[in-house]
């Protein structure tokens, strides 16, 4: 529903500038150049982006994600110890981990879920503590290999689509701290 | 000799070798992944169309500028440049839109600009807050969810911050 907020008011308060300023002979015009140009955007990226996950693909059934899933268990171990003692909850949650650190948003999401139903297992339809960290750090995203936009970068014209990573992982890492540091507060204030 | 001219070939011979190596169907495993793409483009386009048309009535009837020149003081404050507003809008609702709003920044500003890099990590650390917590916690079956949204939603503030501020670290500026 908030994107139909978001949509319509935009369209409304351009109907209202538009009115306002003599632009109302262009409006109509920009409509559809916006709608073409939307698939003109999508056709030119399409080659680019198809191969970039193709070759991401590969990565993953070579088993890159299980590689690193493995890394990040005692780290996992440390941050959410309740859910951890099941080792079927362990390895939901590093291998949801390790797919969104490699960027592999839809692998990423059905293992998140499985992780979700394993920690919500007796709550009630509330959330765990444990279970409000893992769904923020979800939420903040973890991601190494940003390889969507890198695509979009590639298809875009971009020489060098990774050279954002240094400042991605800045700022990944300022919003996985923030997210923490502020579960943290949360968890000790909060009042149902 | 740069190295940015042997990252794609590189790539794609480390990807198809290290596949092969472990008996990987390379191929197969390519071309399901190159469907996946078209799947991601196939969900990208509708939002695309929608949300383009939208912001080319709202640039051409000026109501963009005025917006800008509203919130400039905001965002500059916060040292984020002002064309990214409508992506900060967006970000956090939805994922296709985000992405349309930012391959659109990108190609209109140019993707190595100050403005085409900063939307680029904003994109590239960040994810879709509303969807996640509703698919998380909707799957779990979770009804209350308590903190989630504030702790998301700070962390998602930080991050358009430390995104703008991380790009002029990096590229100067």
């Amino acid at each position: 529903m908030a994107m139909t907020w978001v949509w319509t008011g935009m369209v409304a308060l351009s109907l209202v500038f538009g009115a306002a300023t003599g632009n109302l002979a262009a409006l109509g015009a920009a409509a559809l150049e916006g709608a073409r140009g939307a698939v003109e955007l999508c056709v030119s990226m399409a080659g680019v982006l198809c191969l970039w996950t193709g070759v991401m693909e590969v990565l993953s059934q070579s088993g890159l994600t299980a590689y690193l899933a493995g890394a990040f268990r005692p780290l996992l171990r440390r941050l959410l110890p309740n859910a951890c003692r099941d080792p079927e909850t362990l390895s939901a949650v590093s291998a949801n981990i390790s797919a969104n650190l490699l960027g592999l948003g839809n692998a990423a999401t059905p293992l998140g879920i499985r992780a979700a139903r394993l920690m919500s297992r007796g709550g009630g339809g509330a959330a765990s503590d444990e279970l409000c960290l893992f769904v923020t750090l979800n939420t903040a995203s973890i991601q190494l290999l940003p390889t969507t936009v890198a695509g979009v970068r590639a298809a875009l014209g971009c020489q060098d689509p990774f050279d954002i990573l240094p400042a991605v992982w800045l700022s990944s890492a300022a919003s996985v701290t923030a997210g923490l540091l502020t579960a943290r507060l949360l968890m000790r204030v909060w009042r149902d | 000799m740069r190295l940015s001219e042997w990252i794609v070939p590189l790539l794609l011979c480390f990807a198809g070798l290290y596949g092969a190596c472990r008996r990987v169907d390379v191929y197969a495993a390519l071309t399901r992944g190159a469907e996946e793409g078209l799947g991601v483009l196939l969900r990208v386009l509708p939002s695309l169309v929608g949300l383009l048309t939208a912001v080319y009535m709202f640039r051409a009837s000026g109501a963009a500028e005025f917006l800008g020149r509203l919130l400039a003081p905001l965002l500059s404050a916060a040292g984020i440049p002002p064309e990214c507003a409508p992506l900060l809008l967006v970000r956090p609702v939805s994922g296709s839109g985000a992405l349309a709003v930012g391959s659109e920044l990108m190609e209109r500003c140019g993707v190595d600009s100050p403005v085409g890099r900063t939307v680029a990590v904003m994109l590239g650390s960040s994810e879709t807050t509303f969807y996640t917590v509703a698919v998380y916690c909707g799957a779990a079956g979770i009804t209350k969810t308590r903190w989630t949204i504030p702790a998301a939603l700070v962390a998602d503030g930080v991050m358009f911050v430390v995104s703008a501020l991380a790009v002029r670290l990096v590229f100067g500026g």
